[in-house]
């Protein structure tokens, strides 16, 4: 023990927030399993009638619409960020670098509510944008965009992009300029040299980055609920629904477990879809 | 000059118009809770600080402003201690079940928050425990404890070990090197890792949602509540003060700290 000092005492209570969160989610898979007693709290015997409900048309249908959504968010999130991260690194003023550091970064610590709150009122009927273009006489009637996907999507982008930048931006960090400048000289135009270097050698920021966004986006809660307005719904507000508003939790945590299941999968098939591209940059 | 520089025309533009984005919701919550009339308008008719007031005055959320602190000061700080002891470890010893737990530390990054805290939920039933504040302590600990460990343990890799070995050599116990020369050239990085750390545990909503009761709901979760029943914008209030505090304290740790590097966006040189 003696060339170790301190191991047992600094790595226990880290092994028992590992245990504590395995005992939750063996909770849940354990409820997941167990027969639904209406009107009680307490689950039934074991079954596995959760899980076939969940591939009632319905259901199978949120779990489409969650995957669609997380993965159109990914992807709009990678366009807007990547030129943010790009701006983010390659600046040299430091006081504009900070300007934009604290910008992107400043929504992540937010929250979800009040960021879901804040685009309610812009794209609300009575919301900033149909005031603004009702004023200017572009439109005659408030656009529907709440209770709609480009709603949802559009505030799931927002608050997924900081992740996404810092993602991006670390990953084109440690990127040597040098490699582009080499490029160039030897005749190549800057676009060449970005598409020929910067952006295969950012190929593992951009994989984490997609990874991260969809993950994020899965469980994403407030903004369904409240922009999607029962319209929209993701597993998240299925979960909750079931949960506290029928008291169904065998149901609630079957459907969190099939979550899960869905979100490790997607992301094991990302990574192996994107394993010859990183084979490709790996130097 | 390199090739993002050479894109710069239509770089500069597509980067501006995405920070118009970003902070377009921002500017008009601002505009909304400084708005004189309950009903949203653009732009507004006439200005004051009644949604302020109001807002303050809210039982609702003063008792969550309240649990909020409780729940982020003990989250965060058992986070810290229990993360940075773990990085240490992580940093300088090979041990069994050692990228076991690492990975089931950093699991939360990935995992829904809804199924964490349906999970400390049934938990907390299952063990007949009471919905009270330890369990919300203890979800925040397991949200928040990726981050702290990320934090530290590139401070930890940041850190140059031959102070340590000076020390060491000139008699110190392993107690004495940690406490006088570990710990002191780390606190740059503890800090920043239980700033980080307490911002989101004050935050965090979905898993807060679930194992939250009437008594014990945090900020967020009684700002959520009244999203759903009360249209006036005394919630845009809420958010501006929120906005604004949190863009002074990052400014704060910014200035400080460098966010850059504890973001690890910093040039490679």
């Amino acid at each position: 023990m003696q060339d170790k000092p301190f191991l047992r005492a600094f790595v226990s209570p880290a092994a028992l927030c590992a245990f504590g969160l395995i005992a939750a989610l063996a909770a849940v898979f354990q409820f997941s399993l167990r027969a639904y007693v209406p009107g009680s709290l307490e689950p039934g015997g074991l079954t596995l009638d959760n899980f076939t409900a969940l591939a009632k048309p319905l259901y199978a249908r949120v779990f489409l619409d969650t995957i669609s959504i997380s993965g159109i968010t990914a992807i709009c999130t990678l366009i807007l960020g990547y030129p943010i991260a790009c701006a983010l690194v390659r600046v040299k003023n430091p006081l504009l670098k900070s300007a934009i550091l604290i910008i992107v970064v400043t929504p992540l610590f937010l929250g979800e509510v009040v960021r879901t709150y804040s685009w309610i009122v812009v794209l609300g009927n009575n919301g900033f944008i149909n005031s603004v273009l009702l004023k200017l006489g572009l439109i005659e009637r408030p656009l529907q965009m709440m209770f709609t996907h480009f709603g949802v999507i559009t505030a799931l982008v927002h608050v997924t992009l900081p992740v996404m930048v810092i993602m991006l931006a670390a990953a084109i960090s440690h990127i040597d300029p040098d490699y582009e400048r080499a490029a160039e000289s030897l005749g190549a135009g800057p676009i060449r040299a970005f598409l020929t270097i910067t952006l295969p050698l950012s190929i593992p920021g951009i994989i984490a980055g997609v990874t991260t966004a969809f993950a994020w986006t899965f469980s994403a809660f407030a903004t369904p609920q409240l922009i999607g307005g029962g319209q929209v719904n993701m597993v998240s507000n299925l979960v909750y629904q079931l949960g506290f508003a029928s008291f169904n939790f065998p149901f609630a945590a079957s459907l969190s477990v099939s979550g899960l299941a869905l979100t490790f999968a997607v992301l094991a098939l990302l990574r192996a879809a994107t394993r010859p591209l990183e084979a490709v940059t790996a130097h | 000059m390199d090739s993002c520089g050479a894109l710069r025309a239509i770089g500069v533009a597509i980067v501006a118009i995405t920070l118009a984005f970003v902070l377009l919701p921002a500017l008009v919550v601002a505009i909304a809770a400084f708005n004189a009339r309950a009903v949203l308008a653009f732009p507004p008719d006439a200005l004051s600080l009644r949604w302020f007031a109001k807002a303050l005055a809210y039982d609702d959320f003063r008792v969550g402003f309240h649990n909020g602190l409780i729940v982020t000061a003990f989250a965060s700080s058992i986070a810290l201690v229990v993360g940075s002891a773990f990085a240490f470890a992580l940093d300088r010893y090979s041990f069994r079940l050692k990228r076991t737990i690492e990975s089931v530390l950093l699991a939360p990054l990935v995992i829904p928050h809804f199924t964490i805290g349906l999970g400390f939920l049934i938990l907390a039933a299952e063990l007949g425990a009471a919905r009270g504040f330890a369990v919300v302590i203890a979800c925040h600990v397991i949200l928040v404890l990726p981050f702290v460990l990320r934090s530290v343990y590139i401070s930890l890799r940041n850190l140059d070990q031959r102070f340590e070995l000076a020390a060491a050599s000139l008699g110190a116990p392993p107690r004495r090197v940690l406490t006088s020369v570990t710990i002191p050239l780390l606190a740059p990085g503890l800090v920043s890792g239980w700033l980080f750390a307490a911002i989101l545990s004050f935050n965090e909503f979905t898993a807060s949602l679930f194992v939250t009761s009437q008594r014990t709901q945090t900020l967020p979760v009684a700002m959520y509540n009244y999203v759903r029943e009360y249209a006036d914008p005394s919630m845009a209030a809420v958010s501006v003060i929120y906005i604004v505090a949190t863009a002074a304290l990052l400014t704060i740790a910014n200035a400080f700290f460098g966010l850059g590097k504890v973001l690890n966006v910093e040039n490679a040189r």
